[in-house]
């Protein structure tokens, strides 16, 4: 069993009128097998969580802690984290020009396993993958996310997902921009990679709408940069009645 | 002033040149000729075969403010270019004819030339032998000609000359390779007669003691389809100077450059396309990299639309790379339109840092620093060297920028794209 720790986690980001706090003390524990939703509203500190864990240079942790299986997170750079089994699926996927999408999938497959894999199994495992996730035979020939629309870019962050194989995965934002096929396409895709039962995934999201494809274990409202509530599925609900109100209208 | 002249100094900047009027004519003129309509022009030049006609520059001078003159061992000045420390080497297609020809050929000055500046005008002067490389007509080469230039020593300065002609329907590749160490000066002719498709890539790889100045003039016959890529890696100092025309209508010429500094090279890369005949194309498309403490590069892209130029279709674009702090990148296009009767032309230079977003992406997905920033710069460089289109230096090309990388490995990456 694996386990990732966040615990009181501060993080600011450089602004014109100096360093900005954005999360305010995020403490949350995501054990393998479990999915755990984080709600919020826009502008809550949702995706400088998930960049926090992933280690992008624009965000500075002030004081907290980030462990996976009791090793320190924020000590490792971008890559270490990704190689000891994090994974980001970002809100907005960068476009690489001039790196093709079979190219990237066989260096990353390589840098996370320590080795390269199988040339012929991997063949095979690639198109497989793509084809599950509807995603057409050329892509892997076109230039990583370069001129992919939206909804193209959230696929092929889950097809990195299931590739990847990580421990932990956060999704920042994978529903958005779907439509109710690609939707459904990209749940089943994070939900072949939970069914093993050991791996953990943090999903966040703005709207329930993807909780009805994915079933979380647990949901925590995120609310000024710091969970302000947490419960079981039926607090999703709650929200999809209520939206975000008694959250933003009261003071933190 | 109707010359749309964007200096994009080391800045992320984009341009699209479009249609413009403008009333004065040709810049080419004999030297003393004036011209003061011309003023401020980017492409006032003397042309002439008399070395005395061309002054010693000394660095102020439009044409040479970006150039480290007291680098160039003389070559602009009077250093004797008498020596032959250099050894040539030449694997050519069977059909192509390739030899070794007197100063006073014919073939020498078929392309049009009259040089336009000192360097040239003394590399012309002093050249005692051309190499004469020709692709008979019909002929459809199956190879590349690969002429080789190993320079043994750069103490005493060098002249060259090379013609290639490339005949009615033949069909060929050309490779001009420079390597070792040599204080060189040279030009090269590149004729191309009705219907010819030829390709032309000239590659300095050269120690990094050496220093080039090499000027190309291509001359782009009927219906004809010229490829022309400037490759540079090696060398202290290398300048190239490359000026297109039109011999007749139809033609299509594309202009390729590559092109990867290191700390303290200075890499200089200036176009001359002249429209001067109706219905012809031209696309420029020049991309380099930078890195480390004073290393410099220079485009200068010049794009003149003459009156008689209807119905053509041009296009330039310069792309820079800087991988670390310390490292300057100069690009200038330039655009003159004198007939509004044109298909259309552009022009765009962007020069920008390191993505560290695409950066970041890579690293997220475990791929090492070094190596995300090896599959970034090759997929830079990855289009135009399958635009260059000749598999047989391509590999050699991508393996060469990986070495360049590899000598920047450590340097820290380039923080902001204004020094
Ligand atoms: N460079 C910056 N300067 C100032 N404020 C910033 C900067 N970067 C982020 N922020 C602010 O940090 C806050 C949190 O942003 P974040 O992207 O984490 O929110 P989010 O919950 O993911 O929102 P969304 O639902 O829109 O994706 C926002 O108010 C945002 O404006
Ligand atoms: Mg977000």
């Amino acid at each position: 069993m694996s386990t990732l720790e966040i615990r009181d986690l501060h993080v600011s980001v450089e602004t014109e009128a100096g360093p900005k706090e954005i999360l305010r003390g995020v403490d949350l524990t995501v054990n393998s097998g479990q999915t755990h939703a984080i709600m919020g509203p826009n502008g809550s500190g949702k995706s400088t969580l998930a960049y926090s864990l992933a280690g992008h240079p624009k965000y500075t942790v002030t004081s907290g802690e980030v462990l996976l299986d009791g090793e320190d997170v924020l000590a490792m750079s971008v890559d270490e984290r990704a190689r000891a089994g994090l994974f980001l699926a970002m809100q907005y996927p960068v476009e690489v020009p001039g790196v093709s999408v079979s190219n990237f999938l066989r260096t990353a497959k390589t840098a996370v396993d320590g080795e390269a894999p199988k040339l012929r199994t991997w063949v095979k495992d690639v198109k497989e993958a793509m084809d599950k996730l509807a995603i057409a035979d050329d892509f892997a020939e076109r230039d990583l996310n370069t001129g992919f629309s939206g909804g193209e870019k959230k696929r092929h962050e889950i097809l990195q997902l299931e590739l990847l194989n990580p421990k932990f995965a956060v999704l920042d934002e994978t529903d958005s921009g779907l439509d109710i096929d690609a939707l459904r396409v990209v749940s089943d895709g994070v939900n072949r990679f939970t069914a093993g039962g050991d791996k953990g995934v943090l999903l966040i999201t703005h709207y329930t709408r993807i909780l009805r494809y994915i079933k979380p274990d647990f949901v925590h409202v995120f609310v000024a940069g710091r969970v302000a509530e947490e419960g079981g599925s039926e607090l999703a609900e709650k929200l999809e009645e209520k939206g975000y109100v008694d959250y933003v209208g009261t003071p933190a | 002033m109707t010359t749309a002249n964007i200096p994009a100094s080391t800045e992320e900047r984009a341009s699209a040149g479009t249609a413009q009027q403008a009333q004065h004519g040709l810049t080419e003129h004999s030297h003393g000729a004036g011209a003061p309509d011309h003023g401020g022009s980017a492409f006032d030049t003397v042309a002439s075969f008399d070395v005395a006609d061309h002054v010693v520059p000394r660095g102020r001078e439009e044409e040479w403010r970006f150039t480290p003159m007291a680098r160039l061992r003389g070559l602009h000045d009077d250093a004797p270019l008498d020596g032959h420390d250099y050894e040539v080497s030449v694997d050519a297609d069977p059909r192509v004819v390739v030899e070794t020809v007197e100063a006073t050929d014919p073939r020498r000055g078929s392309s049009g030339y009259v040089p336009n500046d000192r360097p040239s005008a003394r590399a012309w002067a002093e050249a005692d032998k051309v190499l004469a490389i020709t692709v008979p007509a019909d002929v459809v080469a199956e190879k590349p000609t690969v002429v080789r230039l190993r320079g043994l020593s750069a103490e005493k300065a060098a002249a060259g000359h090379v013609v290639i002609t490339a005949e009615r329907f033949s069909q060929s590749v050309v490779v001009l390779e420079h390597e070792g160490s040599a204080a060189f000066a040279d030009n090269i002719e590149i004729v191309t007669h009705d219907g010819a498709r030829l390709t032309l890539v000239s590659l300095q790889d050269w120690a990094d003691d050496s220093v080039h100045l090499s000027h190309h003039h291509v001359s782009v016959g009927r219906d004809a389809v010229v490829k022309h890529a400037v490759v540079s890696f090696g060398g202290d100092l290398v300048r190239t100077s490359v000026t297109l025309d039109y011999a007749a209508p139809g033609g299509d010429a594309e202009l390729l450059g590559l092109y990867f500094a290191d700390s303290g090279q200075h890499l200089e890369k200036r176009l001359f396309v002249d429209h001067n005949q109706p219905n012809c194309r031209s696309n420029v498309l020049y991309k380099g990299a930078l890195q480390g403490a004073k290393a410099h590069t220079v485009w200068i892209g010049n794009v003149l639309i003459r009156p008689a130029a209807e119905g053509i279709s041009t296009y330039e674009l310069n792309r820079n790379l800087v991988l670390t702090d310390g490292a300057r990148a100069d690009s200038v296009p330039n655009l003159e339109i004198e007939t509004g009767e044109i298909e259309g032309a552009g022009h765009a230079s962007a020069t920008g840092r390191f993505d560290d977003e695409q950066l970041f992406y890579l690293m997220a997905r475990g791929i090492p620093a070094d190596e995300a920033r090896r599959l970034v710069v090759r997929g830079f460089f990855t289009e135009l060297i399958n635009k260059i289109g000749v598999p047989e230096i391509a590999e050699r090309l991508t393996a060469t920028v990986e070495r360049e990388l590899a000598l920047g490995e450590g340097l820290p990456a380039a923080t902001s794209t204004t020094h």
